[in-house]
């Protein structure tokens, strides 16, 4: 190319911190890192249990019992709540719009839909673990 | 990328964000309650044993983990990219490779429950 358009500078790793809508998209692109965090664990789990040992399973629960996993999974799950599901959530009508021939469904039906599916969801999974059976 | 080889990216990518956006926070929960050392009942270990060697456990647990570690890997290569390196094709390598012998492990460690 002969021309050189204006390319407007802009520093390569702090562009987003000045601008509240750019913050709020790292903060929640960073939530890669939690959800592979809990694949790992999930993974662990797995391994613990596929070795067919209860011991090698007891042994890996009481790994994950102690202040600093309490720590972590309690500040784990509000941020992941915050930035990951409800964002997730709020940005799906954007995603994934539903079309009826002209009639388009209004995003909040979509949003609100997405909020009764996951606490459905959520009770199922916690039911199935066994938390709900008291 | 090629056309074709973008929306598989990108599908796995929305397929494992909406898959882990729905659980994860329950799994999180799950990960608290026995932090807390409060095992629930479904986690002792004859009934995960159970759960994870019928084949309907089986899948869900390898569909989730499979689509999450995608989705995950293709934000962070994103991420890296907003954090400021550019070297795209290494940091695409790295992290699909990760994500998958992740699922390698996950496929292995079901077959052997």
């Amino acid at each position: 190319m002969s021309r050189q358009p204006y390319v407007r500078p802009m520093p390569k790793a702090s562009w987003y911190l000045g601008n509240a809508r750019y913050r709020r998209y790292m903060f929640r692109e960073v939530t890669c890192l939690l959800v592979g965090v809990y694949c790992a664990l999930l993974i662990w789990a797995l391994a613990a249990l596929s070795s067919g040992s209860p011991e090698r399973w007891g042994a890996f629960l009481a790994a994950q019992q102690n202040t600093a996993m309490v720590v972590f999974h309690a500040l784990a799950l509000v941020y992941y709540l915050v930035y990951m599901t409800f964002d997730w959530f709020k940005l799906a009508p954007k995603a994934m719009p539903v079309q009826f021939g002209e009639q388009k469904l209004p995003g909040s039906v979509i949003v609100v839909g997405h909020y009764v599916a996951w606490i459905v969801v959520t009770l199922f999974v916690l039911w199935l673990a066994g938390v709900l059976q008291t | 990328m090629s056309i074709a080889r973008k929306s598989v990216v990108w599908g796995l990518f929305a397929a494992g964000g909406t898959l882990s956006a729905f659980l994860f926070p329950a799994v999180i929960a799950l990960f608290l309650l026995v932090a807390l050392g409060r095992v629930p009942p479904g986690l002792e270990f004859a009934n995960l044993q159970a759960f994870a060697g019928h084949w309907v456990g089986k899948s869900a647990l390898f569909l989730v983990i499979f689509l999450s570690l995608w989705h995950a890997a293709h934000r962070l290569r994103v991420v890296f990219h907003d954090f400021g390196v550019r070297r795209d094709k290494a940091v695409a390598n790295a992290v699909y490779l990760v994500a998958a012998i992740g699922t390698v492990m996950t496929a292995f460690y079901l077959y052997r429950i």
